[in-house]
């Protein structure tokens, strides 16, 4: 088979990303702090929470299911993180006599619990027949009223500086948040590509009848991909307390959405079976440089929500053809 | 004046990419008359009314109604013909109402000022009236998913007569009947007779046949064999110019002596009351056993269940001497099963994703480094082992699987169960739907592993494959095991056909 290039399929393949870089470039030209450090650094601060939860909800979207819960369970992992890394002298905080938990055992907590409730989510779809839409729209709920019981609807702060170092302290010139979001990236390649879990997981996505008459454990690597899932979203909530130095039970609110978008602009399919790592940090990207170029240009915030959109449409339609017209 | 035959179909020709799939067929039908339409599995049967009933366009021939010429270009054309089909599975909109199916797309309506609504009350009146037709007596505002597949069935028929059908078709209509229910369906069928509709009945039963038809028209691979009057054949006359051909030799020369038992299957017994009843066999180490029978005998569903994808309410399975539960499809392939399913594009390949990983993932579990991590470059071995053994083409193992001919995509199934190396391996319709290279290829394939002691139940529905490939045969015919062929010259056509057809 001889590869030509054919400018069609590159910007069938390529529109959206071609479509950034021009924005991009264009946004530097015209204002040229837009690729400043202190400007990059602060749009790879806010890619890192948000592709954690991309990859999260990727794993979800490559079996043709989505979900919902992530959002709340952000503020839950966020909540959970603050209340166990507030300073000892800090006088509102939740727990007066606790001291302040070390960093990485709040960590391995807050995701624990967050899997805990990705299990039940996964549970209910794997053994219950359950759609994805559904079971997540309820674990969304609960995990919300649960959240709201636990803080009593009262934001939390007085981190530790250790938490709050995370955003502000870098190890060669990266802040660490961005480094924790690369070694998630990697350890989720490392899934997706190199473990039986992986390849059962885009097993599903393809043919869930045909992955169980193969031998594929379907249940089980459901429940096993939804509570994975659900430690990433604990994890990045935890990132977004250290980041902005405080968590409410409203953190991460409606952030499932932008990362279900964020996956499918990158070529996870929604329809199964497709997508990589690299699509989700592709998506990602494309959303915040976007997100970013259009504040720097001046555009009406409000407007960015119109912008948002339209690059979800056009690059779904784009990555839709790709399969519809190989049939 | 009226022609002797209401409906006729002259020298119908209908090719599909690689097969005739009717080769100059004839059909003539007298009014107020039953007329059979008889013939195996891919006969052509089925292509035919759908040629008729404008579903496919045939290549060749004329169809005449009343003497008169006419084009039937799609199902609404031919309804307006007055040719309505009771399709052998029924497609129902299950939650909404009789009144509502047997109106669906031409419901009665009326005008309330600019507005047009649909006019409830008259469409439950004609219903009602049509059912009585049939001599149904439902309430029309009763949910179809409450009915019977018989009363859907009638409801069928009530919705033909509505239409004021002169031809009505009945593909395979009591298949899934109870015997009072095939009485109301004849009840019925005799009613319309006498008002001089034509009737093409097809079926296999031979009973019934004799029972309800006037005339019988056989076919045999695509091609018409004869119409006769019913009563001037036997039964042993249908099944003797249903399977009247030459089996030609393909079948590559066998070397494998059967051995112990390896696999036993004592009463296996579906959970719904249609499908397989008490089923008892066995396999033998190097053995090909086939399994013979009519499309709906329910063997494809014996065999899923034993391999853990439907549920069995009694029965027992051991596999060399051990009773096993295989009740998910990873436990049969632990008891060491292996199942290529009738499928391929439904349970078979996966779909987007490479030959690699369609050959890859029955196996994961023996290719692990420190139980983690997967070995890629042991699998890439057995991959490219197996494209190179079984001479599947394609450019490289990352190909999608979307992209090869269905043969190589069974192939590649079949790759995908020599790497995990079953004892056992159930092959369902293995050479359904590829070109006769392939099927060679895949028929040699077979023997080799009888060769080396692997067992192979092999489920056929084409009767030269069936006879031609098999140490042993079972027939079953309608969910039950109706009779087991040892001896090779017991072996023939006839015999199995005579099993097939013990409803």
């Amino acid at each position: 088979m001889k590869k030509t290039f054919n400018a069609k399929e590159f910007l069938i393949n390529y529109g959206v990303i071609l479509i950034i870089i021009l924005l991009v470039a264009f946004t530097s030209v015209k204002s040229p702090n837009f690729l400043s450090q202190g400007n990059l650094i602060n749009i790879t601060l806010n890619i890192s929470a948000r592709l954690v939860i991309a990859l999260g909800i990727a794993g979800c979207v490559i079996t043709a299911g989505c979900d919902l819960s992530a959002g709340r369970m952000i503020g839950l992992g966020g909540c959970i993180a603050g209340v166990l890394l507030q300073r000892a002298d800090y006088a509102g905080k939740f727990f007066p006599d606790m001291k302040p938990m070390n960093l990485l055992l709040a960590v391995v907590v807050v995701m624990l619990i967050t899997a805990c409730f990705g299990a039940v989510t996964g549970f209910f779809i794997a053994f219950l027949n359950v759609p994805p839409f559904i079971s997540t729209l309820a674990m969304m709920e609960i995990v919300y009223g649960l959240n709201l019981i636990f803080t009593n609807a009262t934001p939390l702060g007085g981190y530790v500086d250790s938490y709050t170092a995370l955003a502000t302290k870098r190890f060669l010139m990266i802040p660490l948040l961005v480094w924790i979001a690369i070694v998630v990236a990697a350890i989720t390649w490392f899934i997706f590509n190199m473990t039986r879990h992986g390849k059962y997981m885009y097993a599903i996505g393809a043919n869930p009848q045909a992955a169980e008459v193969a031998g594929v454990p379907v249940r089980l690597t459901m429940v096993m991909i939804y509570a994975k899932a659900a430690a990433m979203y604990g994890l990045a909530g935890f990132m977004l307390g250290a980041k902005s130095g405080g968590a409410s039970v409203n953190l991460g609110l409606g952030y499932e959405m932008e990362a279900i978008a964020a996956c499918t602009i990158g070529g996870v399919s929604v329809t199964g079976g497709r997508g990589k790592v690299s699509s989700a940090v592709i998506g990602v990207c494309v959303f915040e440089f976007l997100k970013a170029a259009l504040q720097f240009l001046g555009v009406d915030a409000n407007a960015q929500w119109i912008a948002l959109g339209i690059i979800i449409y056009i690059a779904i339609s784009l990555d839709i053809r790709k399969y519809v017209a190989k049939k | 004046m009226a022609a002797e035959y209401y409906l006729e179909l002259k020298g119908v020709s209908k090719a599909f990419p690689g097969v005739k799939a009717l080769d100059n067929v004839s059909l003539s039908v007298r009014p107020g008359t039953v007329h059979a339409l008889m013939g195996e599995n891919g006969a052509g049967k089925s292509t035919l009314m759908k040629c008729l009933f404008g579903i496919y366009k045939m290549d060749e021939g004329e169809i005449f109604i009343n003497g008169e010429k006419v084009n039937i270009d799609n199902p609404d054309d031919a309804m307006k013909k007055g040719i309505a089909m009771v399709h052998q599975e029924l497609q129902p909109v299950l939650p909404r109402s009789v009144a509502e199916n047997m109106y669906l797309g031409r419901f009665p309506t009326k005008n309330y000022g600019p507005l047009k609504v649909i006019d409830h009350k008259t469409m439950y009146k004609e219903t009602t009236h049509w059912l009585k037709e049939v001599g149904m007596d439902f309430n029309p505002k009763t949910p179809l998913s409450e009915l019977s597949i018989g009363q859907m069935q009638s409801i069928e028929i009530a919705k033909a007569v509505s239409h004021d059908a002169k031809v009505i078709i009945f593909d395979e209509p009591t298949s899934s009947l109870s015997e009072k229910e095939v009485d109301v369906l004849f009840k019925i069928m005799n009613d319309l007779r006498d008002r001089g509709v034509a009737m093409i009945y097809i079926s296999h039963k031979m009973d019934e046949i004799k029972k309800i038809s006037d005339d019988i028209t056989i076919m045999r691979d695509g091609t018409y064999v004869g119409t006769w009057p019913v009563a001037e054949l036997s039964t042993d006359d249908i099944i003797a110019k249903m399977v009247g051909r030459e089996l030609t030799n393909i079948y590559p020369a066998r070397e494998n002596t059967p051995g112990d038992v390896i696999l036993e299957c004592k009463g296996i017994t579906s959970i719904h009351e249609h499908s397989f009843q008490n089923c008892s066999f066995n396999v033998r180490r190097g053995e090909i056993v086939g399994f013979g029978g009519l499309v709906g005998a329910q063997r494809t569903e014996l065999m899923e269940a034993i391999f853990g994808m439907r549920h069995i309410q009694s029965g027992e399975i051991s596999v060399n001497g051990n009773k096993v539960i295989t009740n998910a499809p990873s436990k049969a392939m632990n008891a060491g099963l292996g199942l290529i399913t009738e499928n391929r594009r439904g349970t078979g390949i996966l779909n987007c994703l490479s030959i690699k990983d369609n050959t890859g993932i029955s196996v994961y579990n023996d290719y692990l480094k420190a139980h983690i991590m997967l070995d890629h470059p042991k699998i890439n071995k057995i991959v490219d082992d197996s494209i190179q053994k079984l001479s599947i083409k394609t450019p490289s193992m990352n190909e999608q699987i979307a992209n090869l001919s269905g043969g190589n995509q069974q192939k590649v199934i079949i790759a995908r169960w020599l790497a995990n190396n079953p004892d056992i391996l159930i092959m369902d319709e293995p050479t359904r739907g590829i070109d006769v290279g392939a099927k060679h290829e895949i028929y040699e394939i077979m023997v080799d592993l009888v060769k080396q002691g692997k067992s192979i139940i092999m489920i056929s529905s084409e009767m030269a494959e069936l006879l031609g490939m098999s140490d042993r045969i079972y027939v079953m015919c309608n969910g039950y095991i109706r009779g087991e062929i040892t001896e090779p010259e017991d072996m023939t056509q006839e015999k199995v056909m005579h099993y097939a057809t013990m409803f």
